[in-house]
């Protein structure tokens, strides 16, 4: 917990070498945090100011920005239900009152046992696919009440994790860098040099 | 009607299973472009592409060879971002292309990289699509372990790299001077242009050119069939095809790809293969006919075709290609309620109208439609509006540093001009009269 691991310390210096500027990589970097503890702590911010070199307050400025990034522990599953203006019209109303009693929450709210976070959220991309909604950012298109809640009962029982993996982590492929392929070149002449 | 039979250039593989890997790709074409486009100097690719008069995708529609050209001769380096950041209530194109055909996008990167003459290429992708995501990265490590990117490209003696970067959950941050910010990996906010356009003056203050997912995917269609191909679709002022995200009270909400400029919002609205007519036979109330920033349309604008020049002239914008349908059972109170809250929910607090304005609309529409608003709070609205929007005038008198202020104007003047007595009846009833 807290400062990034040796494992995560290698891939943040591989994510870090590929950009012309290293500050770059912070939002990367705190993604990295945030998918190593389910959320980003103030000890791994410190961390990543020192791989960074930057202050601590540079770091926590571009963090608190970016609505994605939890400063306090959430649940292992973040519900986001689309109530934009597509989904309004299609059914995304009910269906977030329906995710409320399902799961016996108040929009911005975590149940006891640290499982569910429930959000209200704008417009996922998914516009023509209402009521829809997102589980760690994996979506349910055109999803029914019912649907809604053998979701739930599945993730209860520790089921879909194939599927959904837990809050924090977003992108299960990465991008491999080999160097005989890679450039590098991009940052060539550039007025201030990679540090 | 015009449901016209032109090719579909973008979403011809979104039913091919396997389009998204690098064999499924080059089986039906796929890089025949990238080497057709190496074959030649760059300045005739940037030719083929202003010959095809493709105006961007994302919101503005500028020609994107116009602003390809812009880039000063001679200063590098120079650089190509993408725009994924798509998250503009009703916008939903961007995140299919990516994850159904990635490579399409790819092959569209590299071949505009070379016409500009950049060696890097970030693909900036929204934060809340893991998915698309790692459908690129998995394209990416393909394409680079093919050959397609990276060192001495298909032996042209050119290179690029191309950085996978993700977003963190912030809509202001596709507006394209806060892209570029946040891939530095600052806060979000715009930048004032000028000085900062980023053909001059972009990603660490070097030559940038900012595209797209949809414009950037277009182009290799453009270098295999040429650009006047692709200009003879369309009209002379809206050339090519456009994918339209179809939402709200239609039979058949749905991503289309149609040919601009032919097509009409009746067409797309009513025709059996696009939305099938309103739900439950019902009539119209009026249509958003370019995402949340654009002012509202109704009965009387059917008919107008899917052109730039038309819609702007009519008042409005075909804006992010997002058409949000409400039948006449729909709360025009509510509705641009929910449009104003993003807009406030959304606004990077960088400039006081904005910041100020979008959040006192938003606690105003609420109230009235909450059934608490006050007699005078009609002529508090456009007072506010016109603090945002001098005028409150289409295209928007700007106070600050980008459109977002402005735009949450829209939803408010378009509702308050066209249904002034629902606005009455909720504060003179002290209740939603749709309820
Ligand atoms: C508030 C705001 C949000 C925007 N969001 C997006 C977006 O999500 N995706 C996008 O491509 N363009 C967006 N734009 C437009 C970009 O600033 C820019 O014009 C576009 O990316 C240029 O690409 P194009 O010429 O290919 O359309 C936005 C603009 C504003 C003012
Ligand atoms: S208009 Fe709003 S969103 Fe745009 S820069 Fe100003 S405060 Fe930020
Ligand atoms: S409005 Fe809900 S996904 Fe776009």
């Amino acid at each position: 917990m807290g400062r990034l691991n040796a494992g995560n310390v290698a891939l943040a210096h591989e994510i870090i070498g590929r950009y012309p500027r290293t500050k770059s990589a912070l939002i990367p970097l705190l993604h990295l945090a945030q998918e190593q503890d389910g959320w980003v702590s103030d000890e791994a911010m410190v961390h990543i100011a020192e791989l960074l070199d930057l202050t601590p307050s540079e770091v926590l400025g571009t963090c608190s920005f970016y609505e994605m990034f939890k400063r306090e522990p959430v649940g292992r599953y973040l519900v986001n239900v689309c109530t934009s203006i597509a989904c309004m019209l299609g059914g995304g109303d009910e269906l977030l009152e329906h995710c409320e009693k399902s799961l016996g929450l108040t929009p911005g709210a975590t149940t006891a046992d640290g499982l569910f976070t429930l959000n209200e959220v704008e417009c996922i991309a998914a516009c023509t696919e209402a009521p829809c909604l997102q589980v760690n950012y994996r979506y349910f298109h055109r999803i029914t009440n019912e649907e809604v809640d053998a979701l739930f009962a599945d993730l209860r029982a520790g089921g879909r994790s194939g599927e959904i993996p837990p809050h924090g982590t977003l992108t299960r492929v990465r991008q491999q860098v080999d160097p005989q392929r890679w450039d590098g070149r991009g940052g060539e002449g550039l007025p201030e040099e990679r540090s | 009607m015009a449901v016209t039979d032109a090719p579909k250039l973008i979403t011809a593989r979104f039913d091919q299973e396997d389009a998204h890997t690098l064999a499924g790709y080059e089986s039906s074409g796929g890089y025949t472009a990238l080497r057709k486009a190496l074959g030649s100097a760059p300045d005739a690719v940037l030719a083929e592409v202003k010959a095809a008069n493709i105006q961007g995708r994302g919101g503005a529609g500028f020609p994107a060879g116009t602003k390809w050209g812009f880039l000063p001769p001679d200063v590098s380096p120079r650089y190509l971002v993408v725009n994924g950041d798509e998250s503009e209530p009703g916008t939903y194109k961007d995140r299919l292309l990516l994850e159904r055909d990635p490579h399409q996008l790819i092959e569209g990167v590299l071949i505009a990289s070379y016409a500009i003459a950049a060696n890097q290429a970030f693909i900036y992708i929204r934060g809340e699509m893991p998915f698309a995501h790692e459908r690129v990265a998995a394209a990416l490590n393909e394409a680079y372990a093919a050959g397609y990117i990276g060192r001495d490209i298909m032996g042209s003696g050119w290179s690029l790299d191309v950085v996978l970067h993700w977003g963190a959950g912030a809509y202001i941050v596709g507006e394209e001077t806060a892209l570029i910010e946040s891939l530095e990996g600052n806060r979000g906010m715009p930048r004032l242009k000028p000085p900062f356009f980023p053909a001059v003056k972009g990603l660490y203050m070097q030559p940038t050119i900012v595209n797209n997912v949809e414009t950037l995917s277009n182009v290799p269609w453009i270098v295999n069939n040429g650009g006047a191909a692709f200009a003879a679709l369309g009209t002379d002022e809206s050339a090519g095809t456009r994918i339209f995200a179809l939402s709200g009270h239609v039979r058949r909400p749905g991503v289309y790809e149609v040919e601009m400029g032919k097509t009409t919002f009746r067409d797309l609205i009513e025709a059996p293969v696009y939305g099938g007519g309103i739900r439950n036979g019902r009539g119209l109330k009026a249509f958003i006919p370019g995402g949340a920033s654009a002012p509202w349309f109704y009965e009387e604008h059917l008919d107008l075709p899917l052109s730039k020049a038309t819609v702007d002239k009519a008042g409005s914008m075909l804006g992010s290609g997002a058409v949000v349908v409400m039948d006449e059972t729909t709360c025009p109170v509510r509705a641009a309620l929910r449009v104003v809250r993003f807009f406030a929910h959304e606004s990077c607090g960088k400039c006081t109208p904005c910041r100020e304005g979008t959040n006192w609309l938003e606690k105003i529409m609420h109230r009235i439609e909450e059934g608490t608003g006050r007699a005078d709070d009609l002529d508090l609205l456009l007072d506010v509006s016109d603090n945002l929007s001098p005028g409150i005038a289409w295209p928007p008198r700007q106070t600050t540093i980008c459109p977002l202020g402005p735009s949450a104007v829209s939803p408010v003047a378009s509702s308050i001009r066209r249904f002034r007595d629902d606005y009455v009846a909720h504060i003179d009833q002290g209740r939603c009269t749709h309820d």
